[in-house]
């Protein structure tokens, strides 16, 4: 089957002034339906890079990136908009909520761009909601709600568009570990109902869940290996 | 791009416009105040241009937009050539008699009427008060068929009082004032004096209301030529009314009176002319440069107001997407595409100025109303058009404002704006 993520020789440069700095010099990665995947690495690996470039918020110098088939690197600004509404959920260490803004609008606003009706955004939000256990918070404001909270309203709003996949960076980076747990016990049971997840951590306890772990050091994989489960029994 | 995802960005930067105003309240109204000052301005310097308009016309009307009037001066500032006016001939009002035949003679006529018209300036006198300074106009019993005057009261004088001599006299609303405290109505009947003379009042004219300092038939007494004769025989102040025929061109009824007029004087072809056809509508064209100059000032405080306004709501604009650089990143992050950034930063712009805009009309129609309610007479007029320019204007400043700044968190790269602390 094809692959839902397929990157080939991908290279990213920056430009610091007079010096040009490699982020990503080569990269060649295959993620399929249902992978769950751990991208890991020491800051300045590339991860962040390689983050961006798969969730459509930047592009890569060269090299090729097709996202469910289509030809990521050669779209404009315009239509990776609408792919990242499509194609993309993402979850963020700081939440990134609209505050004063109640939790439906919160989750309904990736529907919002991408121009559904009013009755179905709300309709979606609510279904999103239900996933993560907040339907009966969905009235109030960011601020009434604890962090594992928000990062499960964040996650709704990730599932909201149904992406092809789910692209979290340091989910669990801003709430304890209990909480944390919590989270990562949430994206287990989306895996099991067949999304496809990539993590972004830094932690060993984080990418463990996954199963699958690539791993990056100055801008290539240095390692791509699967994480034998359930050898890490989750606790259930 | 669908239709729908348009529509959906739309009133997705119109929600979180009024969002902003709401949490920013206090911000929003300092920040709106040049918007505010301009509108006032502008609205205010609008009405009153057309409030002059308003007004000159109603003194035109007193002086018949189709009424030209022969004279010797031009209505106009003469400057350095004003002896050449002065050396003119006086006009003989036997050249009223000469167009009425003229007019009798050819039934294809452009003209209508001709009536003399003397001026001269008198006190007038009634007991122990006094009208000082008033303008006399010794005319025909034909002046009332011109309907430039209407009365209050009374009657206005007859053709057979025009032959006998008779002393009577019509006199205009502020005289009747002055001299009949009384009561207006009580004028008619009753004897006043002008240079020694008595006259018998038959009537009293309407209020006309003068403006800019235009003669006004208020400060006006109309007797028979033949009685304001017996006063005096000056004739500077003559002048020939003339007019013109219901529906007719008023360029040809002119050139047709300059023609008739230069025969009556037997000018030869090449003599230049030694009169002048005044019309109300010269008077208008003088009224031009105030009016611009008005406008010109207007513009120029709406100008300063509204570009210290943009300056001020640019800058807020700046600081609303310097505060908001993580929310612009998960939006486009989201799916937003940079339009929608763009539209959402420029309609907060604009709905500050439009907050602006709408207290300033606000604020105009209150100045307004109290300037009426003080001074009924000025002829202050509030449109629509003036509503209609000062929303565009406010509109057109909250999108040059918000240009800048708008484009600049349009540009922002979603990746670096999500890591903006």
């Amino acid at each position: 089957m094809e692959p839902v993520i397929k990157i080939r020789s991908l290279r990213k440069l920056y430009h610091l002034g007079e010096t040009e700095v490699v982020a990503l010099n080569g990269v060649d990665v295959d993620v399929h339906q249902n992978d769950y995947m751990a991208i890991m690495g020491p800051s300045g690996s590339g991860k962040s890079t390689l983050m961006n470039i798969i969730g459509c918020l930047d592009v890569p110098t060269s090299g090729t990136y097709h996202l469910a088939g289509e030809p990521v690197d050669e779209m404009d600004d315009n239509e990776l908009a609408h792919i990242r509404t499509r194609q993309i959920g993402f979850i963020f260490q700081s939440f990134t909520l609209l505050p004063r803004t109640t939790i439906l609008r919160n989750v309904e606003l990736p529907l919002v761009y991408s121009g559904i009706s009013r009755e179905e955004r709300a309709e979606r939000a609510a279904k999103a909601l239900e996933m993560v256990g907040l339907r009966d918070r969905m009235l109030h404001q960011p601020n009434e709600l604890s962090g594992g909270q928000r990062q499960r309203v964040a996650i709704a709003r990730a599932l909201v568009n149904n992406p092809s996949i789910l692209l979290a960076d340091e989910p669990t980076g801003n709430l304890d570990s209990r909480t944390g747990q919590e989270i990562m016990a949430l994206f287990e049971d989306l895996y099991e109902q067949g999304q496809t997840l990539l993590v972004v951590t830094h932690e060993d306890d984080i990418a463990n869940h996954a199963r699958r772990s690539v791993r990056l050091r100055d801008g290539l994989i240095e390692s791509d290996t699967a994480i034998p489960q359930p050898a890490l029994a989750r606790p259930r | 791009m669908s239709l729908a995802q348009r529509v959906s960005e739309w009133t997705e930067a119109f929600r979180i416009a009024l969002e902003q105003l709401r949490s920013h309240k206090v911000r929003s109204l300092l920040t709106a105040l040049g918007v505010i000052i301009g509108i006032v301005a502008v609205t205010l310097m609008g009405t009153a241009i057309k409030g002059i308009d308003k007004g000159f016309t109603n003194s035109l009307d007193m002086l018949g937009q189709d009424i030209m009037y022969i004279e010797k001066w031009p209505w106009k500032d003469v400057g350095d050539e004003w002896y050449k006016y002065r050396n003119r001939k006086d006009i003989d009002l036997d050249g009223s008699t000469q167009i009425n035949d003229w007019i009798n003679r050819n039934p294809d006529s452009l003209l209508r009427l001709a009536v003399p018209s003397k001026g001269y300036g008198a006190n007038i006198i009634r007991g122990d008060r006094s009208a000082p300074g008033i303008y006399i106009n010794g005319t025909s019993a034909d002046f009332t068929l011109m309907n430039t005057a209407d009365l209050l009261y009374g009657r206005f004088f007859t053709h057979s009082e025009d032959i006998s001599r008779q002393n009577v006299a019509i006199i205009g609303y502020d005289v009747a004032e002055t001299l009949f405290p009384e009561g207006k109505e009580q004028a008619v009947g009753e004897d006043i004096r002008i240079r020694g003379l008595k006259f018998h009042v038959v009537g009293v004219l309407e209020r006309q209301g003068s403006f800019l300092g235009l003669q006004s038939f208020d400060k006006q007494v109309i007797m028979p030529l033949s009685a304001l004769l017996k006063i005096t025989r000056w004739d500077r102040g003559n002048s020939i009314r003339v007019q013109v025929r219901e529906g007719a061109d008023s360029t040809l009824a002119m050139d047709e009176l300059t023609g008739l007029y230069r025969r009556i004087r037997g000018l030869l072809p090449e003599e230049e002319n030694d009169f002048e056809i005044n019309r109300s509508a010269a008077l208008e064209e003088q009224l031009g440069p105030v009016k611009s100059g008005l406008a010109l000032a207007g513009f120029f405080v709406t100008g300063l107001a509204l570009f210290v306004g943009a300056i001020g709501i640019m800058n807020i604009t700046f600081v609303s997407v310097k505060e908001r650089t993580r929310e612009i990143g998960t939006r486009r992050a989201i799916g937003a595409r940079r339009q929608a950034i763009l539209l959402q930063f420029l309609i907060e712009a604009v709905s500050i100025c439009l907050l602006g805009g709408v207290i300033g009309l606000g604020i105009a129609y209150g100045m307004k109303a109290v300037v009426s309610h003080a001074f009924p007479s000025f002829p202050f007029t509030f449109s629509t058009d003036l509503v209609i320019l000062a929303c565009l204007l406010s509109i057109l400043t909250g999108v040059l404002s918000g240009l800048a700044p708008a484009w600049q968190a349009a540009r922002l790269d979603p990746a670096n704006a999500l890591r903006h602390e």
